[in-house]
């Protein structure tokens, strides 16, 4: 008898911890977790609020920059079966080999004539989010990978100039070096740091054709001028804080913004972050391309789809429609540190750094960022990221090198 | 059908859930992994198309991997020794008729109730270079010792040799207190009328008959240190430059964030290969001598 | 009373190693205490200030729901692996059949497994069942990997238990199953509260079938959610101690109280204590 009790007990127990109930949700997967980044996506959600205020928003995050830790979570996700009814995710590479070739996702083509979208957005942008002629994501934003931000007082104290090329930051970094001051911050953590440092050292270095070359495999990774390229990264690393390893591209901003280092290179993401520590532009912390790469504009744009067997459908159509909207681009963008995707918003909310960004956005060459999932496929980037990690430490560009071109043979990119 | 036939029949239908759950998610599993590791699956579709050994192959050409075989075998050569000797000085310590006993041994023993994970992020923040240690040892007038611990690639895996150390040398201790206990006073009172020593008495009654025990820890703690993932995975993520890496981290990372599920298998086909090289001859031999008794 | 120094070695030995395990007790409970500003200094060996208890309340609200789910987890999984494994070792030591004890090496053998070697299938087989992403399906793996530790731990107890009282039952007329449920039951008290210590501190420790299983917050279990806390902003390192603390408390206490019986099961996992 107490058998039978126990065991009804203990199914319902079972029943209770397995069963979730139906509701009238949307959720939302991303990596903005951060001070600007959450402020601009809560700004999203009270967009959509507006329109939707019967809609629960599940604002399911994962913590971790640029996120590596996300994505995983994510494929398993959708693994499972599990999908949220949109997440974030790199246009280009990321958005295709993974997602969409794979037949995850569901093609909006339709929402974007019905938005009238194909003109409010450039046309290359469309281009990295469309396959086979159908587009399946919404772009919230346009980054640019390559801005160095730098602490406009320490410039002025040691009276010098804000580098444009590789030479000047060399000069500049052994001005900082002389007086105790770390020249570059960074936060080598997660590993993806370095790489996106790399991604703008090879720009500037051997430009953006033979950039775009090497990532669609058509130079070995042993070619002279990558070794180069690696070469001046290790360089860079003998002007850098001591404590990288422990430390994320979000603190080393912050080292830069209390002065404790001169400058650092992050994606425009890294404006919401001072913005949002009340930092002001040009006063407090500047931003230029990062040394060399004036003309060259390194493009990450977090887009949004829509997975096959969206919960709730219905309300992430919704979800994409406010994204692509005027209201849902100027919400979100400003408070984030981006610029707009869509080419036809009011420029009124923006600062003048984003200004001068959506300016270079119009007139630059663009190439997509491999950091961040846009020009190769995810394991790449993340063994690059790997090697990244052995290289600041063995600093044997040549090893490094072969190891590299062994990684994208293996992977098939060559 | 006679009773003992019955009996017989329930007793196998009372071990079948067990039997049928064990086989399909151990050994059914196990052959599952094996055969992904010779497929070609990579990215979110499965391609169970055969490759043989190629997957192998590369992978035991990958820097990655072999780092984190040599890591992972460092790391247990220093782990054993290190939770073997501070659990059986622990243990002899409190064999000594000393004041407070249960007291020492809680606090020897707790760390074994705290997970991975907790270990990792106390030990993480000791380790940061910035706080934790590094400022004790200064101010304890011990500069020298400072180091960058674990963003030190030279330092990196002691640091986390020592965190680990830290969780598990209460449990051996634990085994050889037992193990102590348990020898008949009658045969330490006799060594003792010989006119042997404390010391005397441990070297020549005492731990010969601890060999058993010593066994027992090699291999638990060997299996354990051989599948390490969670404390790497919270105090270091491998890093920093690969220094932490074993293929227990290595297995999740290609696995989940590159999508390279066939390497991901062949790491841990590599893995089970390993832990089973130390457990299977101790199952047979435990299984022997417990029918010997 | 004569003082021998080799009693005073011996007491200093025991205080440093003391001082030496207590010491991350001691860097938790003063680091969760403070404010940011009091951490970012080079204080953390000083204790502090006053007692801030804003980073215990911010750790609960990033890990309340962690502990919730661990807590839907850790239960239900117990209590079901426990009575598997009651079963499991009443038939392997009081009805031994040829093969049995092979049997129950082959049942062993998966206690001791790499997991990262079942990994794959394991998701493909939950996503398969639709238990992918709960907490249902973390039960059930941990159901299942359970067995091979509450079995033997029930099997050692069993086999403590002297073999008369199967015979007696037996001459009573009972059956198999009468004598289990009749006789061995009622005095398995101590063989469950050993086993479901074990369980539930196992269980609730658990990171690697919870990182991969659980993915959304709302159903991660504890030790996740503690690990995302490291993955954060700008590092908090008060918050994070104060979300050790917290994740730890419950095993901490089972320890506390009821220290005896997670040893017994301890002893009894490295097969012979």
């Amino acid at each position: 008898m107490s058998r039978r009790v126990l065991l009804c007990a203990l199914m319902l127990i079972l029943v209770a911890s397995t069963v979730s109930f139906a509701q009238n949700q949307l959720i939302i997967f991303s990596w903005w977790t951060a001070g600007g980044e959450e402020d601009g996506l809560f700004a999203l959600y009270d967009v959509y609020q507006a329109q939707h205020p019967d809609v629960e928003i599940v604002n399911a995050t994962v913590a971790g920059g640029a996120g590596t830790n996300a994505k995983a979570v994510l494929k398993t996700r959708m693994l499972g079966n599990d999908p949220p009814d949109s997440f974030q995710v790199h246009g280009g590479s990321e958005l295709i080999d993974t997602w969409v070739k794979t037949g995850y996702m569901e093609p909006i083509t339709d929402l974007w004539k019905e938005e009238g979208w194909f003109d409010a957005f450039p046309q290359d942008l469309i281009d990295m989010i469309s396959y086979e002629g159908e587009v399946y994501a919404v772009p919230a934003n346009i980054h640019r990978s390559n801005a160095l931000y730098y602490n406009v007082k320490l410039f002025e104290k040691y009276d010098i100039e804000v580098p444009t090329n590789l030479d000047e930051f060399f000069a500049v970094a052994e001005v900082f070096k002389e007086n105790g001051i770390p020249a570059l911050a960074i936060g080598s953590r997660n590993l993806w740091e370095v790489s996106h440092l790399f991604e703008s050292v090879i720009a500037a270095v051997a430009g953006p054709e033979f950039y775009n070359e090497l990532f669609q495999g058509k130079h070995p990774w042993t070619e002279p001028r990558v070794v180069e390229c690696l070469k001046i990264l290790g360089r860079v690393f003998d002007y850098i804080n001591a404590d990288h390893p422990t430390v994320t591209w979000d603190q080393a901003c912050g080292y830069v913004l209390q002065g404790q280092a001169a400058m650092t290179i992050m994606g425009d993401w890294a404006k919401g972050y001072f913005t949002a520590n009340d930092a002001e532009p040009n006063v407090d912390f500047g931003s230029v391309p990062s040394p060399g790469t004036e003309g060259i504009f390194i493009v990450v744009t977090d887009t949004f789809g829509l997975p096959k067997g969206a919960p709730n459908r219905d309300n992430a159509i919704n979800w994409l429609r406010t994204l692509g909207s005027v209201e849902g681009q100027n919400g979100f963008n400003p408070k984030k540190g981006s610029i707009p995707a869509r080419i036809d918003v009011p420029t009124d909310p923006y600062d003048v750094i984003a200004l001068s960004t959506m300016e270079d956005f119009g007139k630059d060459v663009l190439i997509p960022s491999v950091a961040h999932g846009s020009a190769v496929i995810d394991a790449f980037a993340s063994a690059l990221n790997d090697e990244m990690g052995l290289y600041i430490v063995e600093r044997d560009a040549e090893k490094s090198a072969e190891r590299l071109e062994m990684q994208a043979q293996d992977l098939g990119l060559r | 059908m006679t009773s003992r036939q019955k009996e017989r029949l329930t007793s196998f239908l009372l071990l079948l859930p067990s039997i049928i759950l064990i086989g399909v998610f151990v050994y059914g599993f196990i052959g599952w992994t094996v055969y992904v590791s010779m497929s070609k699956w990579r990215g979110m579709v499965p391609d169970y198309t055969f490759v043989g050994l190629r997957n192998y192959a590369t992978l035991f050409s990958l820097h990655r991997f072999r780092v984190g075989v040599k890591n992972n075998i460092i790391f247990t050569a220093l782990f054993i020794p290190s939770s073997i000797l501070l659990g059986f000085f622990l243990a002899f310590l409190l064999d000594q008729k000393v004041k407070f006993e249960g007291f020492f041994r809680n606090v020897f023993l707790f760390p074994m109730a705290l997970s991975f994970v907790i270990t990792g992020t106390i030990w993480a923040w000791i380790f940061n270079p910035q706080a934790g240690l590094n400022v004790l040892l200064k101010k304890m007038g011990l500069e020298f010792l400072q180091s960058g611990w674990i963003t030190d690639p030279r330092v990196a895996l002691y640091s986390v040799v020592i965190a680990a150390t830290w969780q598990m040398s209460g449990f051996t201790m634990a085994m050889y207190l037992a193990g102590i206990r348990g020898i008949p006073l009658e045969l330490r009172e006799a060594a003792r009328v010989d006119g042997a020593t404390e010391w005397q008495l441990y070297q020549k009654v005492i731990i010969p008959l601890l060999h058993p025990i010593t066994v027992s820890a090699v291999v638990v703690l060997g299996h354990i240190s051989l599948k390490i993932f969670d404390l790497i995975f919270v105090m270091t993520g491998g890093g920093p430059a690969m220094a932490t890496d074993v293929p227990g981290v290595y297995m999740f990372m290609a696995t989940f964030r590159q999508d390279l599920f066939n390497r991901g298998a062949a790491i841990g086909t590599i893995m089970l290969l390993m832990v089973a090289v130390v457990i299977v001859p101790y199952l047979i031999y435990s299984m022997r001598t417990e029918v010997e008794r | 009373m004569r003082v021998r120094p080799w009693r005073v070695l011996l007491y200093i030995c025991l205080c440093g190693l003391a001082l030496f395990y207590l010491m991350p007790v001691y860097v938790v409970f003063s680091t969760s205490f403070k404010t940011m500003q009091e951490v970012s200094q080079t204080s953390v060996w000083q204790l502090p200030a006053t007692l801030n208890w804003a980073s215990y309340k911010e750790a609960l609200a990033k890990l309340g729901q962690g502990l919730i789910n661990s807590t839907r987890l850790a239960v239900p999984a117990t209590i079901l692996s426990a009575f598997l494994g009651s079963m499991n070792g009443y038939v392997l030591s009081k009805w031994k059949f040829r093969g049995a004890d092979t049997l129950f090496a082959l049942l062993l053998f998966g206690m001791f497994i790499p997991y990262q070697s079942i990994l794959i299938p394991m998701v493909r087989f939950l996503q398969s069942i639709h238990l992918y992403g709960s907490i249902g399906g973390l039960v059930v793996v941990h159901v299942v990997y359970g067995i091979p530790m509450t079995t033997l731990l029930f099997r050692n107890y069993y086999t403590s238990i002297p073999t008369e009282l199967v015979e007696a039952g037996k001459i009573d007329g009972c059956s198999l199953l009468g004598i289990y449920r009749h006789i061995m039951l009622p005095i398995s008290a101590p063989g469950f509260v050993v086993v479901m210590i074990w369980q539930f501190t196992s269980i609730w420790n658990e990171f690697l079938f919870a990182v991969t299983v659980t993915n959304n917050p709302a159903s991660q279990p504890a030790t996740v959610s503690l690990q995302g806390l490291a993955g954060g902003l700008v590092a908090q390192w008060h918050v994070q101690m104060a979300g050790a603390l917290l994740t730890a408390l419950p095993t901490l206490l089972v320890y506390i109280l009821l220290g005896n019986y997670f040893v017994q099961g301890l002893l009894a996992g490295s097969l012979k204590g």
